[in-house]
């Protein structure tokens, strides 16, 4: 995901930096640096209440946010299909799919808000548009066999992703990683199944399903974000334990795994460059067309303007009701301070 | 957020959100279990279809005919609840909303599964393959979800007849029937819970959502009658011990909705009741768009697997 620069910045930890003399403050930072420094260098674990660098803060909460975000928005496409799914079976599996990923967007909402700002600021970032989101919900899921190419091939590029996320030295952000992981390979695996019901099924269906990895292929593998020559933040990612492997390697990885299972699927990827390098002992894949990457990411793909509107529609007919428990909390609130006075 | 995603389907209820998984890391998440249900020794749709093929649960023409309306009830309900993943008030409803649509499809698998035991037809033949006027819905359930407070109001009621109806069947004579609410009734108290919650929130919180809940139900009230009316039908199930009168659940329905209304501060809309006639095909204008859309994949291919 590109960097964006717009987001809100969070409030500093208490005590805030012009409440302290310049000499607290000095001090303060560093006692903080060298607790970071060797936490970083014994790769352990920064908590929400440690000190830390506000660039690490800022970078982990574009990302994390982001990766919120994308869960959020991730629902729609999918979201699409639950009224029309072919089977109740696959119609349970796909709501279970996508009320997890509400779950997964509540847990790094969660891991973000550790970092000082709210959700409800979050959320109104990402309609305001100045939050991004994984560019790859942006693409539309035109036929059932998505259902499948986005489990396979988004939550697998996903969890390829993700897994080393898990040790990344923000506690809270690991941690939810964990859980996020373990559900993410279900989803994967429930999308390979998908497939595979197709492929053997009629000549139509495997069509279908062969047309689904056509389209999802390139996006899924721009997931990984830019080459490593154009990925101006991954150093500094790297350096601080977020990130633990490069788009490249990540990316190489997972068209490896990719090329074994497309085996069982009998259906074929639409990369006729894909190969093993006998020399480096990585995959390579064909050239991929970052125009299209950078296009969908500046806002000109074909649903950015359909998701986002969808977000906000959903959250201003809500309104009202978010009101309504907040006044209605307040109100019990209330009433429970008085007894307790009266008492 | 279960072992698998076939488990995440069929245990469907509170099943789901348990955490299930082993070691999640120091959370401390690895044993704990958002609910009180297992999901491990759950009656599941794929439990009756086997037991239906190999002949060891086969209904009667009657149990056959109770269960499809049954399964009807909670599918079109399912449908509907569906619709809110991915645009409730909240991200926290979108994942209650989307548990309770999961509970009441695998629900309505249950039921439908047994009822296809009568002539071989399978969950997807029921669900895909007929036609409107061969569903057997009450017209409560397939009531548009309107605002939150319209799909409040309609859960509030479903929940509460459904909860009776299920705590009694739990004694049916007829043990497929008693094993699927046996599992159904723990869930539908989860909905109970919710929805009575809701109706606390928006009728107390503020003027607007008041007047949005009182509204809600004048919509939704017209179809709470139906739910209640005895036939042949229910006449023969009642006499063989199979299921109860509807008639005889509405005492208890009655309490229990007025003691959340009461707290509400609201009224029992004072509205005349609709004619209803889903039990013998008679729908509303609503239900062939909703089945339009269900079952258009499905017809486009017939005979395809998925």
């Amino acid at each position: 995901m590109a960097s964006q620069t717009l987001q809100s910045v969070p409030a500093e930890p208490s005590p805030a930096r012009h409440e302290l003399s310049p000499e607290d403050a000095a001090r303060r930072d560093a006692e903080g640096q060298a607790y970071f420094d060797k936490v970083m260098a014994e790769d352990s674990r920064i908590e929400p209440r440690d000190w830390m660098p506000p660039a690490y803060r800022k970078t982990l909460l574009r990302q994390i946010s982001q990766h919120a975000h994308s869960e959020i928005i991730g629902m729609q496409p999918e979201a699409n299909w639950i009224s029309r799914a072919p089977s109740l079976k696959r119609k349970a599996i796909l709501m279970a799919k996508v009320q997890d990923e509400a779950g997964h967007g509540l847990y790094l909402y969660s891991a973000a808000e550790t970092l000082g700002q709210p959700r409800d600021q979050m959320m109104q970032d990402l309609m305001d548009g100045k939050a991004k989101y994984s560019s790859i919900f942006n693409y539309p899921a035109r036929t059932w066999a998505d259902m499948g190419a986005i489990g396979w091939m988004v939550d697998g590029a996903a969890i390829a992703n993700q897994v080393p996320l898990c040790r990344a030295s923000f506690g809270p952000y690991g941690r939810a990683m964990v859980r996020v992981c373990k559900e993410e390979s279900f989803h994967q695996r429930q999308g390979f199944e998908i497939l595979l019901e197709l492929s053997h099924g009629t000549p139509e269906q495997k069509q279908m399903a062969q047309e689904a990895v056509n389209r999802w292929y390139a996006p899924a593998l721009m997931m990984f974000g830019p080459p490593d020559d154009d990925s101006p933040n991954s150093k500094q990612s790297m350096a601080w334990n977020i990130k633990r492997f490069s788009n490249d390697e990540l990316r190489n990885r997972f068209v490896g795994m990719m090329m074994e299972q497309v085996k069982v699927l009998e259906l074929t990827l639409p990369d006729k460059d894909i190969r093993f390098n006998e020399e480096t002992k990585k995959w390579e894949h064909g050239p991929l067309d970052w125009d299209e990457f950078h296009e969908v990411l500046a806002g000109r793909g074909p649903c950015n303007a359909q998701r986002l509107e969808r977000r906000r529609e959903a959250h201003q007919n809500g309104a009202w009701v978010r009101e309504a428990a907040a006044a209605y909390a307040e109100k019990q609130a209330m009433k429970q301070a008085e007894k307790e006075s009266a008492a | 957020m279960s072992t698998s995603p076939e488990a995440a389907a069929e245990t469907a209820g509170h099943g789901d959100i348990s955490v299930g998984v082993k070691g999640s890391g120091n959370s401390g998440e690895a044993t704990a279990s958002a609910t009180r249900i297992t999901p491990g020794n759950a009656l599941r749709p794929e439990d009756i279809a086997l037991a239906v093929s190999r002949g060891s649960a086969k209904p009667s023409e009657d149990a056959a005919e109770f269960a499809l309306r049954l399964g009807d009830d909670a599918l079109i309900l399912a449908q509907r609840l569906g619709h809110w993943i991915s645009r409730a008030p909240e991200l926290e409803e979108d994942v209650a909303l989307g548990n309770i649509a999961l509970d009441q499809l695998g629900h309505a698998r249950s039921f439908l599964s047994y009822a296809g035991g009568l002539d071989g037809r399978s969950e997807d033949d029921l669900a895909y393959f007929r036609r409107e006027h061969e569903f057997r819905s009450a017209a409560l359930f397939e009531q548009p979800n309107g605002d939150f407070a319209v799909t409040i109001a309609r859960q509030f009621v479903v929940s509460y007849y459904q909860f009776e109806l299920y705590r009694r069947l739990t004694s049916s004579t007829d043990s497929t029937l008693a094993g699927i609410a046996a599992k159904a009734v723990k869930e539908v108290d989860y909905h109970r819970d919710h929805s009575a919650q809701w109706v606390l929130r928006l009728a107390l919180g503020t003027d607007e959502s008041r007047q949005r809940m009182i509204q809600a139900f004048k919509v939704i009230w017209p179809f709470v009658d139906e739910l209640f009316r005895d036939d042949e039908l229910t006449g023969r199930l009642s006499e063989a011990g199979a299921a109860p009168q509807p008639s005889s659940l509405r005492d208890d329905f009655d309490r229990l909705t007025g003691e959340i209304l009461a707290e509400a501060e609201l009224e029992v809309p004072n509205v005349q009741p609709s004619p209803g006639g889903g039990r013998r095909g008679l729908h509303s204008e609503h239900l062939g768009y909703l089945l339009a859309e269900m079952q258009v994949l499905a017809r486009e291919y017939p005979g395809a697997s998925w």
